[in-house]
């Protein structure tokens, strides 16, 4: 698995559900980020030569590496635009977000 | 400690680097220049890190549980104790005699010059086996913006206002890196997130030190900044392209630039893109200039052999 | 019972303490009275028959920070301080008591600035009584070295996991000398199993430690604190009776009664103090009069049942505070007012004395009995009273 996924999560209803401690499991989400966005990045991959940049400089990671050259973990980008502002070849843009 | 072997070592780029993701899910502002930073550190360091983080930016976002988003071992630390945690993680290994392991500590500016220096010298002294990287976004972001010993001279934030009597920030940014080069530690450098690649090949060679590192890496801060949040890697490039921001390592007692621009992109262009900076008028700018050069006079003096 | 004696003054006591119980990492910065114990260890490290990891710290919150980093990765740990480092470190308390990281520290008890002194009174772990930490008194240096040992069992105990404070008075105890019974290696590595926690970080088991809560959630955490420091108390019962059976010495667990039983008034002391106390108690029942003493160990877990049982047939009970909480009375005679709160018929006096090393001698402990058996008139009668004081005063 290369990045967590979102786990369901069950609000402890006892006092042993907590952990002893402030210790929790690594990488462990519940929570997704999509709620943030204003704008969703969308990749023309006919455009894109996969160079792989907008995976390098992509602050929340959520650009990987997939089959069709790259794809993007809609669940946890914000929306910021730094992938459509690095692209080289322009083969990313901004659409407003429909929810 | 010389860190060259025979063959040159590879160089990493995003297609040879892991696919693993280590900081994920976290709720750092979108464009946030410090999580890219903790993002491609933590791939480069890989399974065997254990972070350390104090109060700050990236610790109040990646550990709010249950949310979880460190996707290896990480510790928050008291705001001045980092360095000394991570410096008890580094000897609880070595006695536990677990091989490989990295401590890695994630600091910002105000964590790092102002109250956590005295621990980071500590470390230094004692050379524990801690990769110390500072993510500078020039204040104490995660706090509202107020200023640090590492916020330039004229720069706007919540404790330092420019209005009719003062510029902004009146002190000059401290010569951390410096500073820490006095220390005569193993390995140091600067970076940058508008130089990726570079900052990956540093925290490379900080992985391979056997000792204590320092990696001082710009940060862009989009929020804290006023900048757009898509100018975010943009933005740290354009400061070291404009010469307000360098690159350099202190290596075997010596220092060297890494890279020595012919000319400088204007200055003006890269204040006029942050809200911090509007209110500049021409004699701050002439300052600033000023200092840039008689900074650049004095490495391209000594820090290019 | 084949274990060595040795002539040692209460900060090598410790020492010695913390090398039977192996800690991986010790971090520690000096601070008079308490340098002996780091000098020692540090020697003991170089001539090799301490095998640790000795951090040269910067400065006492870094110690408090390193040790936590270390306990964090699952090493046991040990530091000590004093007064002005304690306070120092803090911040630190309170962090390694939420942590649930079960650091074991020494603190020479010592008087807090301002003024200076380096001389001893209780004000220092006092003023951090509510941090957290398990805090248990010792009386001399034998016990102090068997309470170091006694310290991890309790700490790192699987129901317990709470950093544990042993104290011990500076100067009076940590540098003078007495002959003690040094615990075989084989015996201590028997009592004090290895060091198991689920709250740490290991490439087993990758963990995020040391989060923040929401409001939704941080009380459970504080809850769980508070019941764990509650249930320590059996632990520290069991824990002296096993050390009891497997060296020879018992310490009667959370408090010691010293002819109580049909004692009018009774002493309530903590620390080296006990002592004089216990040769006052017999020069006066010599004399016919009926006086009593407790012992009070541990003041975190506070001891309540236990001390509301040890006094109920006293008249009257005094508490010796080597300290004061300016602006009300001393730390310790509060707690025990309100276990008497639960009680009708018992007065109750508090003596304050001792500060910053002013000497306490059996003459200041004879009066003390003598004016808890003879009380003065009730507008005379002061519930706290600065003993021994040089000069005289309004008051």
């Amino acid at each position: 698995m290369n990045r967590p996924t979102i786990t369901k999560y069950n609000r402890p209803e006892h006092i042993r559900d907590y952990p002893t401690g402030t210790n929790y499991q690594a990488g462990h989400l519940v929570d997704k980020n999509a709620g943030w966005r204003t704008f969703r990045p969308v990749i023309d991959k006919e455009t894109c030569v996969n160079c792989l940049v907008c995976y390098l400089v992509c602050p929340d990671g959520v650009i990987f590496k997939s089959e069709d050259k790259v794809d993007i973990d809609y669940d946890f980008c914000k929306g910021c635009g730094v992938c459509a502002n690095e692209c080289n070849v322009d083969a990313i843009k901004m659409e407003k977000e429909v929810k | 400690m010389s860190n060259t072997t025979a063959a040159k070592p590879k160089k990493i780029n995003a297609k040879n680097i892991t696919d693993k993701e280590y900081f994920y899910g976290h709720k750092a502002c979108a464009g946030c220049g410090g999580s890219l930073a903790v993002r491609l550190a933590l791939k480069v360091i890989g399974e065997n890190s254990y972070s350390v983080l104090p109060a700050g930016c990236m610790s109040a976002v990646g550990f709010i549980y249950p949310q979880m988003a460190f996707n290896s071992n990480a510790c928050i630390s008291m705001f001045p104790g980092a360095s000394s945690m991570a410096s008890g993680v580094a000897a609880g290994n070595k006695a536990l005699g677990r091989k490989d392991t990295h401590a890695v500590v994630f600091a910002g500016d105000g964590g790092t010059a102002d109250i956590g220096l005295q621990a980071l010298s500590g470390t230094i002294d004692r050379d524990d086996k801690v990769i110390y990287i500072c993510y500078d976004n020039e204040a104490y972001m995660n706090t509202g913006i107020q200023k640090s010993g590492l916020t330039p001279y004229g720069t706007k934030t919540t404790t330092t206002p420019a209005g009719d009597n003062l510029p902004g920030t009146l002190t000059e940014k401290k010569n951390l890196f410096e500073i820490i080069a006095a220390h005569g530690i193993k390995y140091a450098a600067t970076a940058s997130i508008g130089y990726p690649r570079d900052f990956m090949n540093k925290i490379q060679k900080a992985k391979e030190v056997d000792g204590t590192s320092y990696i001082h890496v710009y940060a862009s801060c989009p929020t804290g900044w006023g900048s757009a949040t898509e100018k975010s890697v943009e933005t740290a490039k354009e400061a070291v392209d404009c010469g307000l921001w360098f690159l350099a390592e202190y290596e075997n007692e010596e220092f060297k630039l890494n890279k020595n621009p012919k000319e400088f992109k204007p200055v003006k262009d890269y204040l006029s893109n942050q809200g911090r900076f509007k209110h500049l008028g021409e004699e701050d700018l002439d300052r600033i200039i000023a200092n840039r050069d008689k900074k650049w006079e004095k490495m391209r003096k000594n820090w290019i052999k | 019972m084949s274990q060595k004696k040795v002539f040692v003054s209460g900060d090598e006591a410790v020492a010695l303490g913390a090398r039977l119980a192996r800690p991986h990492v010790v971090a520690a910065y000096p601070i008079t009275p308490q340098t002996i114990v780091v000098e020692r260890i540090s020697e003991m490290v170089e001539d090799g028959s301490f095998n640790t990891e000795f951090m040269h710290v910067e400065s006492e919150h870094s110690a408090i920070s390193a040790v936590m980093g270390a306990s964090a990765v699952g090493a046991r740990t040990f530091t000590a301080t004093s007064s002005q480092g304690l306070a120092y470190m803090a911040e630190g308390l309170h962090y390694a008591s939420g942590g649930r990281f079960p650091v074991v520290m020494m603190n020479a008890n010592r008087s807090l600035a301002l003024p200076w002194s380096i001389f001893g009174d209780l004000r220092d772990s006092l003023s951090l009584l509510d941090s957290g930490w398990i805090q248990v008194y010792v009386e001399n240096a034998q016990e102090a070295l068997d309470m170091t040992i006694q310290a991890y069992k309790i700490a790192e105990h699987k129901n317990v996991l709470t950093p544990f404070m042993v104290n011990l008075d500076g100067f009076i105890l940590t540098h003078t000398y007495e002959e003690i019974h040094l615990p075989e290696q084989e015996k201590v590595d028997q009592f004090l199993p290895a060091f198991e926690t689920p709250n740490k970080m290991s490439p087993e088991e990758p963990k995020n430690l040391g989060f923040s809560t929401s409001p939704e959630d941080n009380m459970e955490f504080k809850y769980q604190q508070h019941k764990a420091m509650m249930d320590s108390m059996e632990i520290i019962k069991q824990t002296d009776k096993e050390f009891g059976e497997l060296f020879g010495r018992y310490y009667h667990d959370v408090l010691e009664e010293y002819k109580t039983e049909d004692a009018k008034a009774v002493l309530i002391t903590v620390g080296s103090v006990t002592g004089t106390a216990r040769v006052v108690v017999d020069l006066m029942r010599e004399q016919g009069k009926k006086v009593g003493l407790i012992k009070l160990r541990y003041l975190r877990p506070f001891p309540k049942e236990e001390l509301k049982e040890a006094v109920k047939h006293a008249e009257v009970i005094g508490v010796l505070d080597k300290d004061i909480s300016f602006g009300y009375e001393g730390t310790i005679y509060t707690n025990v007012r309100s276990v008497l709160s639960e009680l009708s018929g018992i007065r109750s006096v508090n003596f304050v004395g001792g500060m910053g090393g002013r000497d306490i001698s059996k003459t200041d402990i004879g009066y003390m009995f003598d004016s808890m058996l003879n009380p003065q008139t009730t507008e005379k009668q002061k519930n706290v009273e600065f003993i021994n004081m040089g000069v005289l005063t309004d008051e």
